[in-house]
């Protein structure tokens, strides 16, 4: 067991855990922010996806060692009342259906966003290439996207 | 109690007798003294070196495209991921994403420090021997590395190292990471000498 200092939502925390412990497992069960979702346990579906030093990851495979010394930023932090613009073109589209993937979903997005402001459907589909839903809401994703882009959908 | 005993002294000598012959997959460089026209023994010594380069461990990362592969049967990696302006995926999908700097043999994500893509110049998917041996050594191809940081490259870069090392049941590449470098520090001492381009052996 090791203690682990990082930044999380802005707030510093200290963590004792197992050094390989899983990012998501300390964000949840140690540190009690459940937003964050496990889906597959194996990089593959992007459920977990957070932000370490404003990059996404894949939380679900990060040591949580990784994360020492660094800024970790969940759901719960991506705008203080949950009004992040991509939030609320979220609610404004509808997006969710069952809504599991979502946080994750949101959270590769607003990186997107960040690093390009204007993004193409290319950059799109390449950047949440491994944010999976099930239910198949991938055309309301980039729609909001878009919306908060600012870029017009073409039909 | 002696039943068990026999059993750990059969285990361990089950497991140093895999790694001789995992170590045996790669020929010292010793192995090509025998070859007295240099040329000749040079350009033995990269067909023995291209037995790493041409493993899946190796090709997996250095493609001929945009997207890495995964396996041994070189099928495209899942989920799907591109090489990305820098060699390291794009926004949301870098490499390290998912990828650490070292093996996560529960989640079997393999890892390293630095995991990225060889450069497009630097694909080795689907091409001979003598084009990936004259692609080494070309600077303008190589990353701009002299034939001291190629020996480097190959004897000490982790990244590379991970091949001999890929965890969760992944075939590794031949022989050791200093036995590759020895065979490409042999074959730069020798000349460095590309396999010619229509032969049997170069594949």
């Amino acid at each position: 067991m090791s203690k682990i200092k990082l930044k999380l939502n802005g707030v510093d925390r200290e963590v004792e855990a197992d050094p390989e412990m899983p990012l998501l497992w300390a964000i949840r069960d140690l540190l009690g922010l459940p937003g964050t979702k496990y889906g597959c346990g194996q990089a593959l579906c992007g459920a977990c996806t957070i932000h370490l030093d404003d990059q996404p990851i894949r939380s679900c495979v990060t040591p949580i060692s990784r994360a020492e010394g660094k800024s970790v930023t969940t759901i719960e932090g991506l705008s203080p009342n949950g009004d992040h613009p991509l939030q609320k073109a979220w609610i404004e589209f509808g997006v969710p259906q069952c809504g599991f993937c979502q946080t994750g979903q949101i959270m590769t997005a607003a990186a997107l966003l960040k690093a390009i402001p204007k993004p193409t459907d290319k950059d799109i589909e390449q950047s949440l290439s491994g944010n999976l839903c099930r239910c198949g809401t991938y055309t309301r994703i980039r729609s909001a996207i878009k919306q908060v882009a600012g870029i017009k959908e073409t039909t | 109690m002696r039943a068990l005993a026999i059993i750990f002294l059969l285990g361990l000598l089950t497991a140093q007798a895999a790694e001789v012959a995992e170590v045996s997959a790669l020929k010292d460089p010793s192995a090509f003294d025998g070859i007295t026209n240099k040329v000749e023994r040079s350009r033995a010594l990269f067909r023995e070196a291209g037995k790493v380069i041409q493993s899946p461990r190796c090709l997996v990362c250095h493609p001929n495209g945009d997207t890495p592969a995964q396996g041994d049967d070189l099928h495209p990696h899942y989920p799907a991921v591109v090489r990305g302006p820098h060699n390291d995926g794009v926004v949301g999908m870098k490499c390290t994403t998912c990828h650490q700097d070292h093996n996560l043999d529960l989640a079997r994500v393999p890892g390293a420090p630095g995991w990225h893509l060889a450069p497009l110049s630097m694909a080795w998917v689907g091409k001979n021997l003598h084009s990936i041996c004259e692609q080494i050594k070309d600077p303008k191809r190589n990353g701009n590395k002299s034939m001291d940081q190629l020996i480097e490259h190959f004897a000490h870069d982790k990244l590379v190292g991970w091949g001999w090392h890929p965890g969760s049941n992944r075939t590794p590449a031949p022989g050791t990471q200093e036995r590759m470098g020895a065979l490409i520090a042999a074959w730069i001492a020798t000349g460095a000498e590309c396999p010619p381009e229509h032969s049997k052996e170069t594949k």
